[in-house]
């Protein structure tokens, strides 16, 4: 329809939309995070849901204990090595469509213990990850800036077309490999399929 | 009646017919894996285990239940009818069967 026969007939109060925008907007506006924090960046997440930030006024205040429940996982906190295959197990048994936000300097990079000889240097190594959040701690305004931004990406996904979205593609994986603990790392390092390394290109 | 059931079949069916318009089903592994709590379940389920406290349950069976069934029986004694006395000689019976394994065991001595 063409945005701006919408616009009028929104200014005469006829109020039209399509079956693709319907359904985004009632998804985005009821997207279940799991319940789970990793470090310190979880506090930051729980103060979020409370009365005083009130996610819930975004339609995501029912945290679920259990995968199959929920649409959003909110990586909150240091990923470390051995907690890194629950995660990514945790993330193959949620149902699609499915979100990971990123939370904090940890999540995305391993932050102030990227050094540390068992900090995962990003859980965007394993799997998509559709919104990151820097800060360490991430205040409660930007986790809430992080979820209106995942909310502004769920409203914009298309119902049918090459452009449509990982869970409507039959084609790409629901699953995730799960790293094993090898005898020095994690195997594999990383999922090719998500994630490559910056290859630095030198010129002379 | 008819409109009660299309209003719980319509949404149920709508959103099967959505799922499987646009949604391509993908099963995997861990998506089907029994427990969810991000860790693998290790060893089987159908293990033998043993029944500490059937001896228990036999003698709650014998002084707790059976003595709720004794009350009307013995109220309506004399009215009873053949079958009636045979069927409670037999539950009882069953019951004393299980009195006399206990004892045999040793459950009623204190030790």
């Amino acid at each position: 329809m063409d945005e701006g026969l919408r616009s009028e007939l929104s200014k005469q109060g006829i109020f039209t939309t399509s079956l693709q925008d319907l359904y985004n907007w009632g998804r985005k506006n009821s997207v279940w995070p799991l319940q789970f924090g990793l470090a310190c960046c979880a506090i930051e997440m729980i103060a979020t849901t409370m009365a005083r930030y009130d996610l819930a006024r975004f339609g995501a205040e029912v945290f679920r204990p259990s995968p199959r429940q929920a649409d959003l996982m909110i990586v909150a906190g240091t990923v470390t090595k051995k907690m890194a295959p629950q995660v990514v197990r945790l993330f193959n048994q949620m149902p699609e469509p499915k979100y990971v936000i990123a939370m904090g300097a940890c999540a995305i990079s391993g932050g102030p213990f990227k050094q540390g000889y068992n900090v995962l240097k990003g859980i965007d190594r394993y799997i998509p990850v559709d919104v990151h959040i820097p800060g360490c701690p991430p205040r409660p305004e930007a986790l809430i800036h992080a979820f209106m931004t995942l909310q502004q990406k769920i409203q914009d996904q298309n119902l049918t077309s090459a452009k449509r979205p990982r869970h409507l593609d039959a084609d790409e994986p629901g699953e995730f490999d799960v790293p094993k603990f090898g005898e020095h790392d994690l195997e594999p390092p990383l999922n090719a399929g998500v994630w490559q390394p910056k290859t630095v290109t030198r010129t002379a | 009646m008819v409109c009660s059931v299309l209003f719980a079949i319509t949404p149920l069916a709508l959103a099967w017919s959505w799922a499987r318009r646009f949604s391509p089903r993908k099963p995997g592994k861990d998506k089907n894996a029994i427990y969810e709590c991000g860790l693998e379940s290790k060893g089987d389920a159908w293990v033998q285990f043993k029944s500490e406290y059937y001896l228990y349950a036999i003698i709650f069976l014998i002084f707790d239940v059976e003595t709720i069934f004794l009350l009307p029986f013995a109220v309506s004694f004399t009215g009873l009818g053949a079958g009636a006395i045979v069927g409670m000689v037999i539950f009882i019976l069953l019951l004393v069967e299980g009195l006399a394994w206990a004892w045999q065991k040793g459950v009623l001595s204190w030790k």
